[in-house]
């Protein structure tokens, strides 16, 4: 269980990005974390990696603070971020340099089949295309076998088609490891498509303003009837926590249970 | 007067070199090269042997191939070509060594930087060769001034390109470090120092320019042997074949020692997405 409370970060220049966080993820959830620009999604995802501290109120994975980036937790940027002067199997295998060579080289063999490059092991990252870097970062996460994977738009500078073939591998990925999964995104469609549940946030403090159940059963088609209701009702709800509104009303539901 | 004729007549010269580069192949774009120091140094051999010039002060290219010749058949010229790679050895390896130091504490320590990077940066701005009275007062004649001299020179693009490297390394790759939870010995191994190995390599490079720069001034100043002494002997006894030898061997030990370094080094940056093999 990675749980969250009244986490609030203020930088220093005043910017109050997240207020009030509190939050529950159940093991081996994923989470779909949705909202406009500025609203605290990559704050909350930092914190929780532990790159940043907060600034109030507590994380803890299974009961243990998280006060710096911790074993359980993965991360995958926005960005690749691959280091160029490793190949592909090299990347894929730099969190785990601690493990012997032969357990090592398996698991760097397994993720990367998994996520259909066992063939470019041996190249380097310039070669690959946007869409190859990003399944080799995402490899390079879960070989590390992480409790928590934060994903931080990990998708959002691809283009459709390959964004649908990243989410499959994810999901295959993740059946596999079963981490509990944080994705930050601003595509209602990905949310609809990974999540169990998407949380709407509002910017301006950065806080949770919504949350829509989505309890399809995988592989879903995004064309279905339940599909679809849920992409209204998220919809709705981000475009809820748009509006300004009187902080003394209770927020209304757009479906789902709210905090 | 002409401004109609001069002006397609222009544009002619200028369209025909570029559509022909297009069509030459690389062979054929190196002769093309060739060309004009070829007919320069071919013209001024007719001209000195059809009397038209004396050849006293530039002597032609046959009598520089012969004083070229000699000099190397008697072994001098390997005296004077060791003598100087020795010296920009012994001072590159100082001064680079000392400038990568120096480069890699001030980028990673701030409160070593803000103690001594002002003072470094005010001795850069002195001229290298305003020292050479004072290392000949502090360390004689012989060798050590000429080493210190180079050291010095080949010192301040060292440290200033590897503290600059340091300084420009992606926050997002060191990120990578960080979630992966890295000691800050693994992290400067296994991120920083990859990171910064090219930026390096470009500043050894500017470094060892500068160091065969600086022998050139070390050897002026008081030498018996050297590169640089054979450019003063030639002037002092006037033998412009001699000076003209010793510039085409200091042309061909700087080409060669830099290339040496390149290939010493380009290994280690395989994996850039530069047009690095082009330089």
């Amino acid at each position: 269980m990675l749980s969250i409370q009244s986490l609030s970060k203020t930088y220093a220049d005043g910017t109050r990005a997240l207020e009030g966080i509190d939050l529950d993820v159940p093991n081996a959830e994923i989470v779909a974390l949705i909202g406009g620009s500025g609203c605290g999604k990559t704050t909350l995802l930092r914190l929780i990696a532990g790159l940043d501290r907060p600034s109030a109120g507590q994380i803890a994975l299974d009961g243990e603070p998280i006060t710096g980036p911790h074993p359980g937790v993965g991360l995958v940027f926005q960005e690749p971020r691959l280091l160029p002067w490793l190949t592909v199997a090299e990347n894929v295998g730099f969190g785990i340099d601690h493990l012997p060579r032969r357990e090592r080289r398996e698991r760097v063999a397994h993720a990367l089949e998994r996520v259909g490059l066992a063939e470019q092991a041996g190249r380097w990252p310039r070669e690959l295309s946007g869409g190859q870097q990003q399944r080799v970062s995402i490899a390079r996460a879960f070989v590390a076998n992480p409790r928590v994977l934060l994903l931080d738009e990990p998708f959002s500078a691809l283009d459709a088609f390959t964004r649908k073939d990243l989410h499959r591998h994810l999901l295959a990925l993740w059946e596999e490891v079963r981490p509990t999964v944080l994705i930050v995104t601003h595509d209602v469609a990905e949310a609809v498509a990974l999540a169990d549940r998407a949380i709407v946030m509002r910017p301006r403090p950065g806080r949770l303003d919504d949350t829509v159940a989505l309890p399809m059963r995988r592989p879903r088609d995004p064309a279905a009837p339940t599909s679809e209701a849920a992409t209204r009702n998220i919809l709705a709800a981000l475009d809820h926590s748009l509006r300004p509104r009187d902080a003394s009303r209770a927020p209304e539901l757009a479906g789902g249970s709210s905090f | 007067m002409s401004v109609t004729t001069v002006l397609p007549d222009d544009t002619e010269t200028k369209a025909a070199p570029a559509r022909r580069s297009a069509i030459l192949g690389g062979s054929a774009r190196l002769a093309l090269g060739l060309l004009l120091p070829l007919a320069l140094a071919l013209g001024w051999e007719a001209a000195v042997a059809t009397g038209f010039a004396s050849g006293r002060l530039l002597p032609p290219p046959s009598r520089i191939a012969a004083a070229l010749w000699t000099l190397a058949a008697s072994g001098e010229l390997w005296t004077h070509v060791e003598a100087t790679l020795i010296r920009v050895g012994l001072g590159f390896a100082f001064g680079a060594g000392a400038g990568i130091l120096a480069g890699a504490l001030t980028a990673t320590l701030p409160t070593l930087r803000w103690l001594v990077d002002p003072s470094l940066q005010a001795l850069r701005a002195v001229p290298s060769l305003a020292w050479v009275p004072l290392f000949i007062l502090w360390f004689g004649i012989l060798e050590t001034p000429k080493v210190a001299l180079i050291a010095v020179g080949v010192f301040f693009p060292v440290y200033i390109g590897v503290a600059g490297a340091i300084a420009s390394v992606d926050r997002k790759l060191v990120e990578v470090g960080r979630i992966f939870r890295l000691s800050r010995v693994a992290l400067a191994r296994r991120i920083l120092l990859p990171a910064v190995l090219p930026a390096t390599l470009t500043a050894l490079r500017t470094g060892l320019g500068l160091g065969f720069l600086f022998v050139v001034a070390a050897e002026l100043m008081g030498a018996s042997e050297g590169l640089g002494y054979l450019l003063l002997d030639g002037q002092q006894f006037s033998k412009p074949d001699q000076i003209l030898t010793a510039i085409i061997s200091f042309a061909v030990v700087g080409k060669a020692a830099d290339a040496g370094l390149v290939a010493l080094t380009s290994p280690l940056v395989r994996w850039q997405d530069t047009a690095r093999e082009t330089l």
